[in-house]
């Protein structure tokens, strides 16, 4: 016996709590602190990590399954912004049962404030194993800079 | 008995936590076709096996360099993808394929030949 046979109806509330794991596993639940851009709790796509280094900031956005031409990036007023369109594949005409529908699909837009030493005219952006790196470099005379005494 | 042919087995407590991939499940007369979110993951690194009846998909999530970056916000719990599913038996567990682009992983895992819907003839009596 499968313990999945036993579920009937309430696997409609196990779908819901599984979604609600989901969530929880990719955002962590009761989480201190959040982005003000990024409070949503229905699953923000596509899931963004930012890290500094003494060059420039990296932004990883995971962002699975798009071509690079249909992810759109732009700067204003110090806000970089992601936005697109995640399209589902459309249902096989032979596909008779759907048992899940986790993955993002439709439009989609992220918002980062950028900090003030962003250099905004270098952004560059690359795209590998669905993961979408933009590289914000910072001003040059934002860089540590080390000083030789003449003497 | 069709509707659950393919569920999520409830794992024990893991000491690592791990991120779960979104997936999408559709069945059509000849197998199942599990699609997985799996990014930042290599060709190279994705393990999918098949543990007694489960299938499992478990992939570390790399970003490139970054480990020389400090992170100063990220929505990312865990640097590991593990999701397990329960199969059933009529699943032909030898014949699983899969497909990795993009981040996005295909698996087709097909029925056994006696699985397969078969017409069956009626003929007239004489």
């Amino acid at each position: 016996m499968y313990p999945s046979m036993l579920k009937g109806p309430g696997e409609l509330f196990a779908n819901f709590s599984r979604l609600q794991d989901r969530l929880d596993a990719l955002l962590g639940e009761g989480s201190e602190s959040s982005s003000i851009r990024a409070v949503s709790r229905t699953g923000a796509f596509p899931v963004l990590t930012v890290g500094t280094g003494e060059e420039a900031l990296e932004i990883y956005a995971l962002a699975p399954g798009l071509e690079p031409t249909a992810i759109e990036v732009s700067v204003e007023k110090g806000l970089l912004s992601i936005s697109g369109t995640r399209v589902s594949r459309p249902d096989d005409e032979a596909a008779e049962i759907v048992y899940a529908r986790e993955r993002f699909t439709g439009p989609f837009r992220r918002v980062i404030s950028l900090p003030e030493d962003a250099d905004t005219t270098k952004v560059e952006a690359s795209y590998r194993d669905g993961v979408l790196k933009l590289v914000v470099p910072r001003l040059e005379t934002a860089k540590p800079r080390h000083i030789t005494i003449n003497r | 008995m069709q509707a659950n042919q393919v569920s999520r087995t409830t794992s024990p407590a893991r000491p690592e936590p791990t991120l779960m991939p979104p997936v999408d499940i559709v069945e059509d007369a000849t197998g199942i076709t599990l699609t997985a979110d799996l990014p930042g993951v290599d060709r190279d690194d994705l393990v999918v096996r098949v543990e007694g009846r489960s299938l499992v998909l478990e992939a570390p999530l790399r970003l490139g360099q970054a480990e020389a970056l400090a992170f100063v916000y990220s929505e990312i719990r865990a640097d590991r993808y593990r999701r397990s599913f329960e199969l059933s038996g009529e699943l032909d567990t030898t014949a699983i394929q899969a497909d990795l682009k993009d981040g996005v992983l295909s698996l087709r895992l097909p029925k056994v030949e006696r699985a397969q819907p078969r017409r069956v003839e009626v003929r007239a009596a004489a």
